[in-house]
C-alpha cells in the first residue's frame, strides 16, 4: 500500500501508517520504549507531545544524534534501535538528570507506587543518585480538591496542556524560565484565587506527586470508629466500574457488589447509592425539561433553551466563572451526590430519628471537584453541609488496603434501602451520554405517554467530543447534544453567547469520557482502552437492572408520594434545586 | 497601584493595532512596557482578553523574558553589564556603586521613580567595557567613582 512505511526496529520489520512516530510504531510489534512527558489518549482530544524529557530517545541509523522516538516520524527504510547500549546510557542518564532536582522522598510521596517516574528508576536499574545539585523550591498548596507540591514537578507539561487545550481553562502555565522555571497558577495566585474549576484533569495525568488529591481518607476512617456518629455512604455510578482496577482486576470489571460490602466491612453504619439519586435528579431534569419544552412549544418567547445538565461540578464552576451571563440556561437540578445528602439529611434522618449532626454522609466519588462542592455554602444548612466530604475511588482503595480486607475474595452484597434501588438510567451517568440517555428514556415516556420501543441512543454514547441526536417526540424533533471535556463546553457556550446553539437539551461533563475518566478514578496512565472498558462495563451495568427507567424506580415513586410531593413541588424546590453565581475574575 | 483606565485603552489600542494577533503578543508586550513602564496584572488581563488567550500565557512570557517587568521601572532606567568582558574588567564594582548612591538593590526603583536597577548580559559594546546604560544613553569605561557623576546628571 502506497501509504505504508515498512521499517525495522531492534532488527524486526514493521509496516505502519505514513505519519506514525517510531514510538507507536514500536508499540504495535510490541515494543514498549519508555516514555514520560509523553500522553496520548487516542480517540479524546487528551495529547501531550512536547518532546521534552528526553526519556523515550532511540538510535536512528545514519543520524548522528539520538532521536525521540515520541517526535519522530517513521521513514521507509529507517532502521531503529531502542535497546543499544548507547540508547540505554543516554536514557539512564536523563533520568538520572531528573532525579537531581527531584525530592526522592518516595516512601512517604503520595504518588508512590504509582509514580511514572519511580517505575522508570526501577526499570533503569538506578540504585543511587548519581548527580547531586541545588534543588529547586517551589510552591505548596492544598486546596480542598487538589494538593499542589510542585517540587516534584518534572515540568512534562501534561497538567499545562489539560488545562490550556483540552480544558481552555487556561490558570496552569510555565513561568520564569531555567532554574527557576515552575508550572503555576496565572499570577504565582493560589488556586482559589484563579479560574481553576477543581476539574483535576491535571491530577489525573500527572507522572508524578506533584499533583495529587486532598486526602480524605485519615477523616473518615475517624468518623468510621467513632460510636456516636451514623455514617452513611454513597458511592457513584463510575466507582463501581473502575475499583477493581486497584485490587489487579481487569479494566471494565463490574465491582457493585464487592464495593457495598467492602463498605460494611469498613464500619459504614448504611449503605446506599448514589444511583438511586441520580433517579431522582432524572425526575427533577426531566420535569424542568419538559416545563421548559411546553413553555417553548407554547410561544414563550423568554425561556432559556437550550437546557443544560448542572451534575457535573467542575462544569459548574466553568460557566460561573466564564459565563455569568448565561447562568440561567443550566438546569437548577442539584447534582445527584448533593440531591442524596439533602434527602439522607431530612427524609431517612428524620424517618430514623437520627439528629442532623450526629450523621456523616460520605459520597465515593470518581471526581475530585465533588470535594470542593461538599464545601459549597448554599449545600448546607446552619453550618452542616448535605454531604460532609467526598473521597475518591482511589482513596477507597486505599482505605479498604488499610483495613486489611481482601477486595477480591469479598462476597457480594446489596446496598440498604430506601436509598440504595436504582435504574439502569441511574447507572449510566457514569460515561459521557449517560445522562442525556437517562433523561431521554424519562423525557420521553412522560411527554408522548407511549413506552419507548428501544432504550438505547446509540447516538449520544462513545468517546466522540460532541455528539448530536433528534430524537421524535410525537412530531416534535426534540435536538440535543452530549459534549464532554470543558474545551468542547467552551466551543457550545461561545456559540450559545452568539445566538447560534440550536439544540433543546445539552449535557456537559469536565473529564474525557465523563465520569468514567474522572480525576478521582485509579490512573489511566494514558492507556485510553481502560476508559473505553469502564464505559463498556456502566452499559452492561444498565442492561443488567430489571428497571431501567428512573421514573419506574419504586423507591423514587415512594419518595414523592410519601415525602417530597411531586417533581418541581415546593419541597423539592427546596432540597434539591440550587442558584448559581457570578464568580468571574475581574 | 491602580492602573488608569485611560492606560488600559492604550493597552486596547496597542493590541487592536496589531490586530489582536496572538502571534504578535511579545511586540504587543514590548510596545506596552515601553508605553507604560511596566506591565501589572491589569494590563495583562486585558491583553490576554483582547487576544483571546488565557492570561496565564501572558503571564509566562512576561516572566520568561527580562526585558519585561512587572513592577514600575524608573523614568530612566539604570542597567548595568555583567557580560564576560564587563565583568573582568570590574563592571560588579560598578553595579555596587549604583547601587550605593541609588539606595536600591537589584529589580528596584527608587521612591521617586526616578531610577531603577537592573543587570544585563552585553550590549555589544565590549570594547568600552565596563559598560552601563541609562535609558537610551551608553556610558562606557566606567569606574566606579564616576557614578556620582552620573546620577547626578539625571538628579537636577
Amino acid at each position: 500500500m502506497e501509504n505504508m512505511i515498512t521499517l525495522t526496529i531492534d532488527n524486526r520489520a514493521v509496516s505502519v501508517p505514513k505519519g506514525t512516530t517510531v514510538l507507536d510504531a514500536a508499540a504495535s510489534i510490541g515494543i514498549n520504549i519508555p516514555a514520560l512527558c509523553h500522553m496520548d489518549l487516542k480517540g479524546t482530544c487528551v495529547k501531550n507531545a512536547p518532546a521534552s524529557c528526553r526519556i523515550c530517545v532511540v538510535e536512528v541509523e545514519g543520524r548522528r544524534n539520538l532521536a525521540p522516538s515520541c517526535a519522530t516520524l517513521v521513514t521507509e527504510g529507517m532502521v531503529v534501535r531502542t535497546n543499544s547500549a548507547r540508547v540505554v546510557r543516554a536514557r539512564k542518564t536523563v533520568a538520572e538528570l531528573i532525579l537531581s532536582d527531584h525530592p526522592n522522598d518516595c516512601l512517604t510521596c503520595p504518588k508512590c507506587n504509582d509514580c511514572e517516574l519511580q517505575k522508570l528508576v526501577t526499570r533503569f536499574n538506578i540504585r543511587r543518585m548519581t548527580y547531586k545539585g541545588e534543588q529547586s523550591v517551589r510552591k505548596k498548596e492544598e486546596t480542598p480538591a487538589i494538593s499542589r507540591n510542585m517540587d516534584k514537578c518534572i515540568l512534562c507539561r501534561r497538567c499545562e496542556t489539560v488545562c490550556n487545550q483540552v480544558q481552555t481553562v487556561g490558570v496552569l502555565g510555565a513561568v520564569r524560565r531555567g532554574f527557576e522555571t515552575t508550572i503555576a497558577p496565572t499570577f504565582d495566585r493560589m488556586f482559589k484565587d484563579t479560574d481553576c474549576t477543581y476539574c483535576g484533569q491535571c491530577v489525573a495525568v500527572c507522572p508524578t506527586g506533584a499533583l495529587t488529591e486532598r486526602d480524605n481518607t485519615d477523616r473518615l476512617l475517624e468518623d468510621l470508629c467513632n460510636p456516636d456518629k451514623i455514617v452513611i455512604a454513597q458511592p457513584a455510578p463510575a466507582v463501581r466500574v473502575a475499583l477493581g482496577e486497584e485490587f489487579g482486576l481487569e479494566p471494565g470489571t463490574i465491582v457493585t457488589g464487592k464495593l457495598a460490602t467492602s463498605l460494611r466491612y469498613l464500619g459504614f453504619d448504611y449503605v446506599f447509592d448514589t444511583d438511586f439519586a441520580a433517579d431522582l435528579t432524572i425526575m427533577e431534569e426531566g420535569a424542568e425539561i419538559l416545563h421548559r419544552l411546553k413553555a417553548f412549544l407554547g410561544g414563550d418567547k423568554d425561556v432559556k433553551l437550550p437546557i443544560m445538565t448542572s451534575c457535573c461540578p467542575a462544569w459548574v464552576n466553568f460557566y460561573e466563572h466564564n459565563y455569568p451571563d448565561l447562568l440561567s440556561y443550566p438546569s437548577s437540578a442539584k447534582s445527584p451526590a448533593q440531591m442524596f445528602g439533602a434527602i439522607a439529611k431530612t427524609y431517612w434522618a428524620q424517618k430514623m430519628g437520627i439528629p442532623r449532626e450526629k450523621l456523616v454522609v460520605v459520597s465515593i466519588m470518581p471526581c475530585l471537584a465533588k470535594k470542593y462542592e461538599c464545601e459549597r455554602e448554599e449545600f448546607s444548612v446552619n453550618g452542616n453541609p448535605d454531604v460532609d466530604y467526598s473521597i475518591s475511588t482511589r482513596e477507597l482503595a486505599r482505605l479498604i488496603k488499610r483495613s486489611n480486607i481482601d477486595f477480591k475474595s469479598l462476597p457480594d452484597s446489596d446496598f440498604d434501602t430506601p436509598m440504595g434501588e436504582s435504574s439502569g438510567a441511574g447507572a449510566i451517568f457514569g460515561a459521557t451520554g449517560g445522562v442525556m440517555e437517562a433523561a431521554l428514556r424519562t423525557v420521553y415516556e412522560v411527554y408522548t405517554g407511549k413506552t419507548l420501543p428501544r432504550l438505547e441512543f446509540q447516538d449520544v454514547r462513545g468517546l466522540e467530543g460532541i455528539k448530536e441526536a433528534t430524537i421524535d417526540l410525537n412530531g416534535f424533533q426534540l435536538k440535543v447534544c452530549v459534549a464532554h471535556t470543558l474545551g468542547n463546553a467552551r466551543y457550545l457556550m461561545d456559540k450559545l453567547r452568539a445566538g447560534e446553539l440550536n439544540y433543546h437539551v445539552v449535557e456537559i461533563m469536565a473529564c474525557p469520557g465523563g465520569c468514567i475518566g474522572g480525576a478521582g478514578q485509579p490512573y489511566h496512565h494514558g492507556n485510553v482502552e481502560i476508559l473505553k472498558a469502564r464505559a463498556r462495563a456502566i452499559y452492561r451495568e444498565d442492561e443488567g437492572k430489571p428497571i431501567r427507567k428512573s421514573h419506574e424506580n419504586p423507591d423514587i415513586q415512594q419518595l414523592y408520594k410519601v415525602f417530597l410531593g411531586e417533581p418541581l413541588g415546593e419541597l423539592s424546590e427546596k432540597l434539591l434545586h440550587t442558584h448559581y453565581f457570578d464568580k468571574s475574575i475581574q | 497601584m491602580k492602573v488608569s483606565c485611560e492606560a488600559l485603552r492604550q493597552v486596547e489600542a496597542i493590541c487592536r493595532k496589531f490586530k489582536n494577533d496572538p502571534g504578535e503578543l511579545i511586540s504587543i508586550l514590548h510596545e506596552c512596557q515601553n508605553t507604560l513602564g511596566y506591565l501589572p496584572e491589569e494590563v495583562q488581563r486585558v491583553i490576554a482578553r483582547e487576544l483571546g488567550i488565557p492570561a496565564s500565557k501572558v503571564y509566562g512570557v512576561v516572566t520568561f523574558y527580562s526585558f519585561f517587568s512587572m513592577v514600575p521601572k524608573g523614568k530612566y532606567p539604570v542597567s548595568v553589564c555583567l557580560g564576560t568582558a564587563c565583568y573582568v574588567r570590574g563592571s560588579d564594582k560598578v553595579l555596587e556603586e549604583f547601587k550605593r548612591v541609588l539606595g536600591i538593590e537589584v529589580g528596584e526603583t527608587t521612591p521617586d521613580g526616578k531610577f531603577s536597577l537592573d543587570c544585563l548580559r552585553c550590549v555589544g559594546a565590549c570594547g568600552l567595557a565596563p559598560v552601563a546604560t541609562i535609558g537610551e544613553k551608553v556610558y562606557g569605561r566606567l569606574n566606579p567613582s564616576d557614578i556620582k557623576k552620573i546620577v547626578a546628571e539625571f538628579d537636577g
